[in-house]
């Protein structure tokens, strides 16, 4: 919950920058994560699954037995139709003769795609909208935060419907239209967790020693916040796959290329689901999963962003 | 800042949040890339006929008077003529619009028994392996997106099982006499049964786990280890003295949870065949049938908005300390 009360963080926040704060910052912020890591089962869990998918993701045509969109015939030039799973095909066949298992791993690409990009769009967006608006207070604050206040009203997925028919179904629309509504949630977590950093003597003392600004923001504020950019990052990885997959089940994701809610949108609408299952459970569940890796990733950074949840496990 | 004064600004704030909302759907659907009169009149049109709508529908007019009248007519429930069904819009979109409530309602009083339950489980079952499979299980329920989850209970409990239909509101043939009857009605209950049960699936997460924080609190209370002295069995302090309790920070949050729900159950009502308003907007949209999208567009933000209004004033009702900041 956005308007919980954060306060209790600031002490682990500060040792955590002493210890890190300084030059070489992305060398120690790496090294940071593997001790935020370290001892949490479930979130090496988290990292081991997304490990694999981005494996597949990246060997995706190395890896696929056959080509996803080839209409795969038998020997005397019959399409193999939702043939059930064999040793030839491991998930069986769609209604148009196409091997399950090639799609669900080209399938893979789309998911990490829109999940780093979404993600990256919303949480910059975010961050800097959270730092800015936290950081100068008054009438910069009262602008953006009346702006979140305004994206929050937007119903999310009729939103990036709307705006993908109007702008054209290609995936960097449907990318672009989640980032629009997404940064909202990032924004305000950020925002709070600002107003408490930057009242802390380290900060006055930066600004004291005739730091700019920005130079203060970004160098002094913005890595006490990492760990909830992190952790907000996460989260949008797993809502930008999910609204992806919607988009695309309900028929307006981009046309050409493969992706888990599409194959989802055909077996749907080519009325499979009555017999199917090994074309509906796949893809379904390799959503499901990249979804849960980074929400387990994400528990692991709540609880360093918020030390009360370590201490009830 | 006193209540009263929270109250104002925050009247204020939704009159200005409701402003900017009108303006985006204006805006999304008259600055298109190409001629935005082909959005609002429907095509194979001869020339004069054309003409003649556009000029009914004020689309010659400059943008700004456009703008000014399309405030006017949303606020006064008028959207228009539907392409598709040639009848005026507010009488379509109304009925979707209650099915879409009574089906959410519905979802979210589910969600909120198995949250309320489950979270207090979690709670009680602190550092043992049933609350890792607990948390997992919520965890899996928060990632399936919902139209997946349909169709599994789809495969399950229609096609495997048989015991329910595989979509629609109504059996062919139910009648019904009135509102009322309509939504309290066996062959009713048999058709949400499902759809209820997806929606219940992907909202109990955020019930569950708070209820699960708020118990682990409450749990370490001085009043609950008196109970626990005085001998009470492990049940009663949980139910009737940690569980009461720890319910107010939930009931804070159900307009939220309603308000993220309302765009979100278009899956569901795609998925089920339920005569909603998000299937609605979907089938408008795929038709070109701007009219009916617009509007229903609009009454699913109207929802949004006025739920955020209301969350904002339960918490400040409930936690006095909560102010305009």
């Amino acid at each position: 919950m956005s308007t919980q009360n954060r306060t209790s963080t600031e002490d682990e926040y500060d040792i955590l920058s002493q210890h890190y704060g300084g030059r070489s910052r992305l060398r120690q912020t790496l090294a940071a994560q593997r001790e935020i890591f370290r001892g949490e089962r479930l979130g090496q869990i988290g990292l081991l699954l997304l490990a694999i998918f981005l494996f597949v993701g990246l060997f995706a045509p190395l890896l696929a037995p056959y080509d996803a969109q080839e209409k795969l015939r038998t020997d005397d030039g019959e399409i193999k139709r939702m043939e059930a799973p064999s040793t030839e095909h491991l998930l069986g066949t769609t209604r148009l003769g196409r091997d399950v298992l090639s799609q669900v791993l080209i399938g893979t690409r789309i998911a990490l795609i829109v999940g780093s990009l979404g993600a990256f769009m919303s949480v910059f967006i975010g961050t800097n909208m959270g730092l800015i608006s936290g950081y100068f207070g008054g009438w910069t604050d009262d602008i953006l935060m009346r702006l979140t206040d305004i994206i929050y009203g937007v119903p999310f997925l009729p939103f990036v419907i709307v705006l993908v028919v109007i702008l054209g179904p290609s995936l960097l629309n449907v990318i672009l239209a989640i980032a629009l509504v997404q940064w909202r949630s990032t924004a305000r977590v950020i925002r709070s967790q600002v107003l408490t950093i930057k009242e802390r003597p380290y900060i006055e003392a930066a600004r004291a020693a005739g730091g700019s600004d920005v130079r203060v923001l970004y160098t002094h504020i913005l890595p006490n916040v990492l760990p909830l950019v992190f952790l907000y990052g996460a989260f949008s990885v797993g809502w930008a796959v999910i609204a992806e997959a919607s988009v695309s089940f309900l028929g307006f994701g981009d046309p050409l290329s493969v992706s888990w809610g599409k194959m989802l949108f055909t077996a749907y609408t080519a009325n499979a689901i009555r017999t199917a299952w090994w074309w509906v459970i796949p893809p379904g569940l390799s959503i499901n999963l990249l979804v849960i890796s980074v929400f387990l990733i994400g528990r692991t950074y709540e609880k360093v962003s918020n030390p009360e949840l370590r201490e009830r496990e | 800042m006193g209540m009263k004064e929270f109250v104002v600004r925050r009247i204020g704030q939704l009159a200005v949040t409701y402003w900017a909302f009108l303006t985006i759907l204006f805006l999304l659907f008259r600055i298109v890339p190409g001629d935005p009169t082909t959005m609002f009149v429907a095509q194979g049109l001869s020339g004069e006929a054309r003409k003649e709508v556009i000029e009914n529908l004020g689309l010659n007019e400059p943008l700004h008077i456009q703008y000014v009248d399309y405030i006017f007519q949303v606020l006064q429930g008028n959207f228009g003529t539907s392409f598709q069904y040639r009848e005026p819009v507010a009488g379509i979109i109304v009925t979707k619009f209650w099915n879409t409530i009574f089906l959410m309602l519905g979802a979210i009083t589910l969600a909120y028994m198995i949250g309320i339950l489950g979270g207090a489980l979690l709670a009680w079952w602190r550092g043992t392996d049933r609350e890792i499979v607990g948390l997992l299980a919520t965890l899996v329920a928060r990632s399936s997106p919902t139209f997946w989850t349909g169709i599994v209970l789809i495969m399950v409990f229609v096609f495997w099982l048989k015991w329910f239909p595989a979509g629609g509101i109504r059996s062919v043939g139910a009648d019904y006499n009135g509102f009322v009857d309509k939504f309290v009605s066996v062959d009713f209950l048999y058709h949400v049964a499902l759809p209820m049960l997806t929606g219940a699936i992907y909202y109990m997460a955020t019930p569950t786990l708070l209820m699960r924080n708020t118990m682990l609190e409450i749990l370490n209370e001085d009043f609950i280890k008196m109970k626990k002295a005085e001998g009470l069995s492990q049940y009663t302090i949980l139910y009737k003295h940690a569980v009461r309790n720890s319910l107010l920070p939930i009931v804070t949050i159900i307009a939220l949870v309603a308000g993220k729900a309302i765009g979100g159950q278009l899956l569901i009502e795609v998925v089920f065949n339920w005569p909603g308003m998000g299937r609605a907007m979907v089938t408008a949209v795929s038709y070109n049938d701007y009219p009916v999208a617009m509007a229903a567009f609009f009454l699913m933000g109207s929802v949004v908005i006025l739920l955020n209004f209301a969350a904002d004033l339960l918490y400040a009702h409930f936690d006095p300390r909560v102010t305009y900041e």
